[in-house]
């Protein structure tokens, strides 16, 4: 589930707030949106590729929180992670072409 | 005349948003972006709603997606051939021939287009695979440059008929608390399937909204009994994701290992899950899978990445995950080569029609499913934009009344005892479990259904459906008519075949290679169909 939007980092952009498909968050005015409906959120992780300064992080868990804190998900660099993995930058899409999924299909099984 | 996206603009500080077009699709994945598109490409000035967020929203866009891509000739025949000896007998030869004609058309036009696909070792495009996120960011792109008006965190929440024929929609703004009115002269449904609560991503908020519109308007269903999909997940997560566990060996809680290679890995899995924890280990792949896996599935590496897990070293605990009918067959049924529903004006595409007559009684996940959005999404945009150019000019003069009941207008008072999320809960308790639903019994079936009957009429009567709060009833609503839809259709079918897998009956009977239809809202009815073009099982 959605756990941390980082004061720190967002620049109040509101982008998870019209990208989030499960309407999780609510916006504030000049500051960081809040996580409104927590309960809601499907753990999809697509807020946090959308988010274009890497401020928002997805624990894998889809059953309820964690409880990880900021502090955690910052020394261990899980902040953009699945983006850089993607290929993502900034919120855009990126590196769909070097996705080498057509070498798995072939794989022996 | 100004544009729509103009209209929507100069309604902004409106207290109702009230819109005409000539074709409203309700939904924002990729079936409704491929309806949204070739609608407009027909002629129509086209309004696309959505729950969510066209580009986010649906079960696609959060993962990597094969597509059923096979070129013309001898070797399409011998695919559908291959496939017709699996899906029980069920699927149309013709209807598959044309969703692989179909998809195949519209993935040369995306890579015209100038989507990313990535290229193989003879540089040639890769069009057997999409990335989801990418696939939809740009089909967004694609929908907004054709000129679409996209209304995202516009839940649909009933259809708007005039004289039985379907003039529309409303439903509520749900960011800015606002009601919403589309007077349209076709309506595309394009809603996904139901993945009846599960918390997987891209389904959970998939509710069978499109199903329960559709038979409050008197559309049937079909192949809902083929709603028994589930997929491995690592314990806990979101990700129902199969493509990983192709590799992976599974053990029991002792440390004894499964016997699951050649077998059906999901009942293998089930079976044990019954017994006791199952544990997976991703040891089964040749060296190079690893980088690859992890560089085409990120997202399914999440789990492991986050938790300090190696899966392919250590184990880890799985779960299985139900994917109702989004992975399942059931949905809409269509009664034309034009994806109509045998409701005049209204259409149906992606997982929220039938897929029965491409996949028969087995999972179209992944590649078919994918190929289907695409061939039903321009099947149903074109006829729709038909159909309503035959309506213009008389759209905006209709008498439209809204067709929603259970969940939005209560039928006694509006003095429930039971939530939205009680609701849910329930259907969650009588949907989910492996021994109810994976696995099926007639008895049990019987039980869960007597119990969804008794919800379903506590809530026509008395759960509210006011302002916002009107979107979790409407879903509650459609989860509850959709799971008493599905187990009616597992009565019905007194066998196993595919994915009903009725441990009273076990085995394939020929007397059911046929179809069943189902309707109704409080009494529901359940008639059985001959499949033209069937193969005898």
């Amino acid at each position: 589930m959605i756990e941390i939007v980082s004061s720190d980092r967002c620049i109040a952009c509101d982008i998870c707030v019209k990208t989030c498909p499960a309407n999780v968050f609510d916006p504030v005015r000049q500051k960081p949106p809040v996580i409104a409906r927590q309960s809601d959120c499907q753990t999809c992780f697509l807020c946090e590729i959308y988010c274009p300064t890497d401020a928002l992080y997805v624990a894998p868990c889809a059953e309820g929180p964690t409880g990880i804190s900021e502090a955690e998900i910052e020394a261990a660099g899980l902040f953009g992670s699945y983006s850089r993995e993607l290929g993502w930058r900034r919120g855009k899409p990126g590196g769909s072409d070097k996705d080498p999924t057509f070498r798995i299909r072939a794989a022996p099984r | 005349m100004p544009t729509l996206r103009q209209l929507v603009y100069q309604q902004r500080g409106a207290e109702v948003l009230d819109l005409v077009a000539d074709v409203l699709v309700i939904g924002g994945g990729p079936a409704a972006s491929w309806a949204a598109v070739t609608a407009t490409g027909a002629g129509a000035r086209v309004i696309v709603v959505d729950k969510g967020y066209l580009g986010t929203s649906g079960a696609t866009a959060p993962t990597n997606t094969g597509t059923w891509f096979v070129p013309p000739g001898a070797g399409r025949e011998a695919a559908i051939a291959r496939r017709q000896l699996l899906n029980g007998g069920l699927a149309d030869p013709r209807w598959v021939d044309r969703t692989l004609d179909m998809a195949w058309q519209r993935l040369h036009t995306l890579a015209d287009w100038g989507y990313r696909f990535p290229r193989d070792d003879s540089g040639k495009p890769y069009l057997a695979n999409l990335r989801g996120p990418d696939y939809m960011a740009f089909m967004r792109r694609r929908v907004l440059r054709a000129g679409v008006a996209i209304l995202d965190h516009h839940p649909a929440l009933e259809l708007l008929v005039d004289s039985g024929v379907i003039a529309g929609a409303a439903g509520i703004d749900r960011q800015r608390n606002r009601p919403w009115r589309v007077r349209a002269g076709a309506v595309v449904l394009a809603t996904g399937g139901c993945a009846f609560g599960e918390r997987i991503l891209g389904a959970t908020g998939l509710t069978g909204d499109g199903y329960l519109m559709a038979v409050e308007a008197g559309a049937t269903l079909s192949g809902m009994e083929f709603s028994a999909q589930y997929a491995c997940a690592p314990k806990q997560s979101s990700l129902n994701k199969g493509m990983p566990f192709v590799w992976a060996s599974f053990f029991r809680e002792d440390g004894t290992r499964l016997d699951s290679v050649g077998k059906e890995r999901q009942v293998v899995v089930a079976q044990a899950l019954l017994d006791g924890p199952v544990w997976a280990q991703l040891d089964r792949g040749i060296p190079e899978l690893k980088q690859w896996l992890r560089q085409a599935q990120p997202n399914c590496f999440l789990p492991y990445a986050r938790t300090g897990v190696d899966p392919f070293t250590q184990r880890f605990p799985v779960t299985l995950r139900c994917e109702g009918t989004v992975r399942g067959v059931g949905g809409i049924k269509l009664m034309g080569d034009d994806c109509s529903t045998g409701v005049p004006g209204l259409y149906a595409a992606g997982d929220a029609a039938s897929r029965e007559r491409l996949t028969g009684a087995i999972t179209g996940g992944g590649g078919p499913n994918s190929s289907w959005a695409i061939a039903s999404g321009s099947w149903a945009g074109r006829a729709a934009a038909e159909f309503a150019a035959r309506e213009t000019g008389r759209i905006r003069d209709r008498r439209a009344m809204g067709l929603g009941r259970a969940g939005l207008r209560p039928a006694v008072s509006a003095t429930s005892d039971s939530s939205p999320d009680d609701i849910l809960e329930t259907v969650r308790e009588e949907f989910l479990p492996l021994e109810r639903n994976f696995f099926r019994r007639g008895a049990m079936l019987r039980q869960s259904l007597d119990r969804l009957d008794r919800t379903w009429a506590e809530l026509r009567d008395h759960l509210p459906g006011e302002g916002l709060g009107a979107v979790k009833s409407r879903e509650a609503a459609a989860l509850t008519a959709t799971s008493r839809w599905a187990y009616a259709s597992a009565l019905a079918r007194a066998e196993s075949r595919g994915m009903q897998r009725r441990l009273d009956l076990p085995a394939a009977d020929p007397e059911f290679v046929c179809s069943f239809g189902v309707s109704g809202l409080d009494r529901i009815d359940v008639t059985r169909t001959a499949i033209p073009g069937a193969a005898v099982a």
